[in-house]
């Protein structure tokens, strides 16, 4: 019952931002002071164009995690409607072409996620103590799991 | 129905609630101001005009960058990311918009400022298609809470024309 509301929820926040990933948690700190580690973010897709200083989720081909940066140029191409954008963090001193595949000079479309319209502070601390610190799942899964069985409802 | 376990489950429970209330109002909260601020750019100087290697122009100017956005700031504000940028139209392209100078306000006091700055990042076109050129340049906000929606908005300013020749 627990499982399935938690499915639940989380599928129908997809649906509702239209994004892969609705809720995202910063996991470093080049968006300081703006956002700091254990912040969630709170993303949103749709079809309006990509503009400068919107703050996007993008993944990079090769990268497991997605990465939130603000961007800061933006060629919007007339024929294809294809857009070229490039990124920067705020706390960084260089944009983000590093960080893309090698040779890649912008970003498209295709590798946005979403776009950040809202936050939380702290509350993404959580699943940072459990991605880093593995025991520490275990250990509440385990008691989770005691707990449900244990109980007499 | 009273064990220990159920009025702690219960007690968090409604301290949760709390929070993301409070949370949630404090983002509401937002939505009364309204804020009236304003800008002005003088591009004093154009440094450098040139055409890349690769066939880009590229472009660095000096600019005077003054500005009163105070009336961003509510309580509920962290920081105001402020960035000026140009923007213009190519045959290739509907729309360019390239960052040029940009800055984080942390509080109120700061945020009335007047700045002498020549463009912070490299104004390069996609071509080569900036000689003449009429561009505009705009102020953006990003307005980031310490909880909650995050507001963006922008004040144009057209009329900027760069040289018709390469300096």
């Amino acid at each position: 019952m627990i499982v399935t509301s938690a499915l639940i929820i989380w599928k129908a926040l997809m649906c509702i931002t239209g994004s892969e990933s609705p809720v995202v948690v910063v996991l470093s700190e080049s968006m300081e002071p703006g956002f700091k580690r254990g912040d969630i973010l709170f993303l949103h897709m749709n079809r309006d164009p990509i503009r400068a200083g919107e703050i996007v989720v993008f993944n990079v081909d090769g990268r497991e995690i997605p990465i939130v940066h603000r961007v800061i140029m933006v060629h919007d191409r007339k024929d294809t409607g294809e857009v070229d954008v490039l990124t920067k963090g705020d706390k960084n001193d260089v944009d983000d072409r590093l960080l893309y595949v090698h040779g890649q000079l912008w970003l498209q479309r295709h590798h946005v996620m979403g776009r950040a319209v809202g936050f939380l502070p702290y509350v993404g601390w959580v699943t940072i103590i459990m991605t880093e610190k593995p025991i520490i799942k275990y250990i509440l899964i385990s008691a989770l799991g005691l707990l449900v069985i244990t109980s007499k409802d | 129905m009273h064990s220990f376990g159920y009025r702690a489950n219960a007690l968090l429970t409604f301290a949760v609630t709390i929070l993301a209330l409070m949370c949630a109002m404090a983002s509401v909260s937002d939505n009364f101001n309204t804020p009236t601020p304003s800008a002005q750019v003088q591009v004093l100087n154009i440094n450098w005009f040139q055409k890349q290697p690769n066939g880009n122009d590229e472009v660095s100017m000096t600019m005077n960058i003054s500005a009163d956005l105070q009336s961003l700031f509510t309580w509920n504000t962290k920081q105001v990311f402020v960035f000026l940028a140009a923007e213009y139209e190519t045959p290739k392209n509907s729309l360019n918009q390239i960052s040029l100078w940009d800055g984080i306000i942390p509080s109120k006091e700061h945020a009335k400022f007047w700045i002498h700055t020549s463009n912070k990042y490299r104004f390069i076109d996609q071509g080569s298609n900036l000689r003449g050129k009429e561009y505009n340049l705009t102020m953006h906000w990003h307005v980031m809470p310490k909880t909650g929606k995050m507001f963006a908005d922008k004040i144009v300013m057209p009329g900027y024309r760069l040289p018709q020749e390469y300096r």
